[in-house]
């Protein structure tokens, strides 16, 4: 079907490139983001019914059918996903959407001889590549179907060099000869390298990576739209190239890393510390009953929520238990460490689905100065964020991180479910610190036990 | 197109990306990035294209698994970012979550 002419299909590109900027512009502000992402989808759907009228397309039916099982079973993994694992469904969504791309570098080669465009469609399969395979590995690192420590190995480095060296050899080949063994042989070595570009990651800095995947697939995509001649694509590609680019700077900076030395600090071998051993020191723990006195007699109480919480299903009866100790005169806040949960944002996300009021959750550089004042900091189901082995540990694989300052408060009680270390895997000192107690078990039921407690004093 | 006219473009975009996310808080940065993720979806165009030109079964099914892989990173991206974003404002929505799911 060809109904629409070129001046009006690239009209209507053009309208959903500027539908897409918009909708990341919408997404920049708290008021406008719901909209903005239904400005970007509105876009996506005008850019999918231009090319059907305008393209002169065989095999209909088959593509109808395809989108349809695409939707299927994408729509409801999406609508139904607990929001503590929707970081690993964005990585994931992020993995395939690179594929794609590649495919279609990969059928799009025995139509073009132009070595210009032959490079994009390198650059694309190689990219695409790297992001499917990085994608895949963190998804299941976050879903820990794999071991969220470093994945590191003797020869490592030389290994991801020689296969870069052979994707870059493969590339010019491919340029040169417009063979298709030779493109397959070009993804298999991206894939290669994606995974080995993510495996020795540690926990904490996934989100990063996928930040950063995000934007390898943006500009994977910008370079399809190079070798269709789709300006759509590369006006699109190329805005989530850049933006994500950015959000992955911002993200790094709220963790005090560079992106470099996520990606490359394992190679140098500098995260060894990861790997202590859940010592056999004592540390005081307590008991519900304590921890509502505690809590019951305080005058300020910060509760800092980490990705226990959410794990465990917390988040409504922290909520409740704040409620409760605001209804006995206490000033209470919630400290949102950046990066607590698994992405940053993530644990504002939660809190909000509890209906904590915006106005409780206080930012890292807000209250941090106010756990001096504090009498009791509440950790629940968090550890890393608040670990002071990234403030004293420069061997440790969290140095640099900026941290809640709890151990600023006069007392400092954990609800946590064992002695097992964070997702960065690093003991936490502040554990047998004498200001310290611990409350072990589910946070969920911790929290409700407490609640209880504080409810009988 | 020739390739002039699309460096302009690419290059005019990279700054147009650049600014727009330029002032984002970082309680937004998940949404943002989950937003932009679901944008470069748009792959599915292209896809859609090569689909729509194969005519060996080969490159037909290579294509269509394409369409495939694009679509869930379209259609899943804007329905993930768009529940969280509904959580920002769902007040009074809490019991619509499941407790023991």
């Amino acid at each position: 079907m060809t109904l629409l002419s070129p001046v009006w299909t690239a009209l209507l590109y053009l309208a959903a490139a500027v539908f897409f900027i918009l909708a990341l512009r919408g997404l920049s502000s708290p008021r406008t983001a719901r909209r903005g992402n239904l400005v970007g989808a509105f876009g996506a759907l005008l850019a999918v019914v231009t090319v059907f009228l305008s393209a002169r397309l065989e095999n209909i039916p088959w593509i109808i059918a395809a989108i349809a099982v695409g939707t299927a079973v994408a729509a409801p993994v999406a609508r139904r996903v607990k929001m503590t694992q929707m970081p690993q469904l964005v990585a994931l969504f992020n993995g395939v959407g690179g594929g794609a791309a590649a495919l279609v570098a990969l059928l799009e080669l025995s139509h073009n001889a132009d070595p210009w465009t032959r490079l994009a469609i390198v650059f694309t399969l190689l990219v695409g590549a790297v992001s499917f395979a990085g994608s895949g590995v963190t998804f299941a690192k976050l879903q820990e179907l794999i071991t969220t420590r470093p994945v590191v190995f003797p020869g490592l480095p030389v290994v991801m060099a020689a296969v870069l060296l052979a994707a870059v050899g493969t590339a010019v080949a491919v340029v040169l000869t417009g063979s298709l063994a030779l493109a397959v042989l070009l993804m298999v070595l991206g894939l290669a390298a994606g995974a080995l570009l993510v495996l020795p990651v540690g926990g904490a800095d996934v989100p990063i990576v996928i930040s950063l995947l995000n934007a390898f697939t943006g500009l994977a995509v910008a370079a399809s739209g190079v070798v269709l001649g789709n300006v759509l694509l590369v006006v699109a590609g190329t805005l989530v190239g850049a933006s994500g680019t950015i959000l992955t700077r911002a993200m790094a900076a709220a963790m005090g890393r560079s992106v470099a030395g996520i990606l490359f600090g394992a190679f140098r071998g500098g995260s060894t510390a990861g790997s202590t051993a859940v010592s056999e020191r004592p540390v005081r723990s307590s008991s519900p009953e304590d921890v509502a006195v505690l809590l019951g007699y305080a005058q300020r109480v910060i509760i800092v929520p980490g990705y226990g919480l959410a794990v465990a299903q917390g988040q409504h009866t922290a909520a409740e238990l704040a409620l409760a100790l605001e209804a006995r005169g206490i000033e209470v806040d919630f400290a949102i460490h950046p990066v607590a949960g698994r992405m940053p944002g993530h644990m504002n996300v939660l809190l909000a689905e509890a209906n904590v009021p915006y106005e409780s959750l206080k930012e890292m550089g807000e209250i941090n100065s106010e756990f001096r004042t504090a009498d009791v900091a509440l950790v629940v189901g968090a550890n890393d964020v608040v670990n002071p082995a990234a403030k004293t540990s420069s061997g440790s694989p969290i140095y640099g991180m900026p941290i809640l300052e709890v151990a600023d408060a006069r007392q400092v009680i954990f609800l946590k479910r064992s002695m097992r270390p964070g997702f960065a895997g690093i003991e936490n000192e502040l554990l047998y610190e004498p200001q310290t107690s611990l409350l072990f078990g589910d946070a969920k039921e911790s929290l409700a036990k407490v609640l209880g407690a504080v409810k009988a004093l | 197109m020739d390739g002039m006219s699309l460096l302009t473009i690419t290059v005019l975009a990279v700054f147009v990306g650049f600014e727009v996310v330029s002032k984002v808080s970082s309680t937004l940065h998940t949404p943002l990035m989950s937003g932009a993720n679901a944008i470069h979806g748009i792959i599915l165009v292209g896809a859609i294209i090569v689909a729509g030109q194969a005519a060996d079964p080969w490159v037909l099914a290579v294509a269509l698994l394409a369409v495939v892989l694009a679509t869930a990173n379209l259609v899943g991206g804007f329905v993930v970012t768009d529940r969280m974003l509904h959580m920002f404002h769902g007040r009074k929505e809490a019991t619509r979550k499941g407790e023991g799911k």
